[in-house]
């Protein structure tokens, strides 16, 4: 019986996934750590394989080497319970650390998943992870809940497995170019769209509890900042002025948005108090001045500027001030990003040949580029601070790729037709 | 004098604007990047595209380009023939107007060059003005990298976005 239940499970594997994103690791760490994610005990026919979705979401970020199914083909009966676990046998097999689990189903398709850790060469458990589903559908967020805890557990950094990722799309439909704003999980699955038109999106900008999305539209041949509530698809058209309207971002208490406005004159930056509409204008160059980030404490504005003659990051309090430049390497230095932790500063570094990802110490001052250009740009954070995602054109198009902040792990994230503008979503769940 | 390349572009360029207008009813509207990609850069196109002829008392086609260098907005010298020749029209005819669409290479972030390419369409209405154009016929807009006519990764495509497209309304 209980064999009979294992051999379903392990049929499981082969769930047929929806995503548009495909993601390949195409640089891992130094030294991946071996990890057994043993099939969990779960009956047939249930939403998720939740061993898989553990497994691959370890396997992809470059930190841990998964051990194949196909390799688990020794043990009889596969473990699911602490007394089953044989050390001896995975320690030969090579494996650091071992997960057993399993998913107890509930009424109205939600679940209980129960997994364990175990050190291999400590021979002990030393995590015990529960997580739930309430329907069928939060399956895989469920599964992904277990992976950032073991992932926690075993690397000191927080999981961004069930976090969510917006994207801009851009493809042909009956001869036409058509741009769709989508938001998917991190793993590219489920992805659902938030807005479409045959004009260019751009910039999209989470709210920090994730409930919300700016991002610009030209529908009607005219740029405007839209917010968006993704879940009901409620929005407004909050800023629609003559000229540029552009570069949304948010401060981190959610009251307010840092945008670029070019009516006055040419593009400057203004603060827009989003429950009053009221307005501040924060710069006032004849130069151009965009692309604003706002600190984790809310205090400093980043952005971009030409007012040297060359484009450069400056920083200022976001209640106005001088200006202070911070970007000296390089030809030229554009799209500020903060971490959400405050520590760094992403950015797109040109150096008179390509563009390339450089990730600034908000300490030291100190830059380091972590990708290869030459058409890199639109940095964005994970919440964990430890991942940026950006675009690169690619061989097919312009796709996705990530890098942890140490620069030893990389992803790319292709999709049918050009694929830019990312914006990982913060902890908060949408 | 634009070369056969620009020549072509521009003119293909334009025949699809005013092709996406038309058939949209909407004067705001742009054709999307596709339409306007030239397919071919041979002079028997410029002779088959029907915006190459002057019509409607606009500058022709050929004269409502205006091509910048790499990260600049600065007039080039071989631009004035095309700025006199708005000139020309928009003075003669006080109630025209003409809208300046700039644009960007793909280099460089999207929210820079947005504004990069609005800066553009502000030197071309300064010069337009300093011609004796009235500021109220002129209506600046940017598309910034968005709306390419060459869609390669090379010089010579981007030497081709680099512009401010000057439309009649």
């Amino acid at each position: 019986m209980f064999k009979a239940m294992l051999a379903a499970c392990l049929m499981l594997s082969g769930f047929a996934a929806h995503a548009d994103l495909d993601i390949t690791v195409v640089g891992g760490a130094k030294r991946a750590q071996p990890i057994a994610v043993v099939p969990f005990q779960q009956g047939p026919g249930q939403p998720a394989d939740v061993a898989a979705i553990v497994a691959a979401d370890l396997d992809r970020s470059g930190q841990f080497l998964a051990l194949a199914r196909n390799d688990m083909k020794g043990f009889d009966p596969l473990p699911t319970t602490e007394a089953q676990v044989d050390y001896r046998t995975w320690r030969a097999l090579g494996q650091e650390a071992l997960v057993i689990g399993n998913v107890q189903a509930l009424p109205g398709g939600g679940a209980k998943a129960v997994a364990e850790l175990y050190d291999v060469f400590r021979t002990q458990k030393i995590l015990t992870v529960e997580a739930t589903a309430t329907r069928a559908s939060e399956w895989r967020s469920m599964s992904h809940k277990i992976a950032d805890q073991i992932y926690e557990k075993l690397t000191g950094t927080r999981g961004v497995f069930d976090t969510r990722i917006a994207y801009i799309t851009s493809t042909m439909a009956s001869g036409r170019r058509q741009f769709k704003l989508i938001w998917a999980d991190a793993d590219g699955e489920n992805p659902r769209e938030i807005a479409r038109s045959f004009e260019p999106l751009l910039s999209p900008s989470w709210s920090p509890d994730g409930k919300r999305i700016a991002y610009v539209t030209f529908e009607g041949g005219r740029s405007k900042i839209i917010i968006q509530t993704p879940a009901t698809g409620d929005y407004v058209t909050f800023l629609g002025e003559k000229g540029i309207n552009s570069a949304p971002a948010w401060t981190p208490d959610g009251n307010r948005l840092v945008v670029t406005l070019s009516f006055q004159k040419n593009s400057d930056l203004y603060v827009i108090d989003l429950a009053s509409k009221s307005r501040r204008r924060l710069t006032d160059s004849f130069a151009i001045d965009t692309s604003p980030t706002v600190s984790a404490d809310g205090r400093t504005v980043a952005f971009l500027s030409d007012r040297s003659g060359s484009a450069q990051v400056y920083t200022m309090s976001i209640d106005g001030g001088d200006a202070k430049r911070v970007s000296f390497e390089g030809r030229r230095n554009e799209q500020p990003r903060f971490s959400p932790d405050g520590k760094t500063l992403a950015l797109v570094n040109y150096d008179g040949s390509g563009y390339r990802i450089g990730l600034v110490d908000v300490a030291t001052g100190a830059l380091r580029l972590v990708s290869s250009g030459p058409l890199d740009e639109g940095p964005s954070f994970a919440p964990n601070s430890a991942v940026v995602i950006y675009t690169r054109q690619g061989a097919a198009g312009a796709e996705l790729a990530t890098v942890s902040t140490d620069g030893s792990v990389r992803q790319r994230l292709r999709h049918t037709g050009d694929v830019r503008e990312p914006a990982w979503a913060p902890f908060a769940k949408p | 004098m634009l070369n056969n390349k620009w020549f072509a572009c521009a003119t293909l360029a334009l025949a699809a604007v005013a092709t996406g207008c038309s058939s949209t009813g909407d004067k705001n509207a742009n054709a999307p990047a596709e339409a306007v990609r030239p397919t071919t850069t041979s002079q028997g196109n410029v002779a088959a595209a029907p915006a190459a002829t002057n019509t409607g008392g606009t500058p022709a086609a050929t004269q409502s380009i205006v091509y910048f260098d790499f990260d600049s907005s600065e007039l080039k010298a071989e631009s004035q023939v095309v700025v006199a020749a708005w000139a020309k029209y928009l003075t003669a005819n006080p109630t025209a107007k003409a809208q300046l669409q700039g644009n960007t290479d793909e280099r460089g972030t999207r929210e820079y060059n947005l504004a990069l390419g609005e800066r553009r369409s502000a030197t071309v209405s300064s010069a337009l003005q300093s011609a004796g154009v009235a500021a109220s016929q002129v209506e600046l807009t940017s598309n910034g990298e968005e709306k390419p006519v060459a869609l390669g990764h090379d010089e010579a495509s981007w030497s081709q976005n680099r512009r401010v497209e000057i439309v009649g309304q």
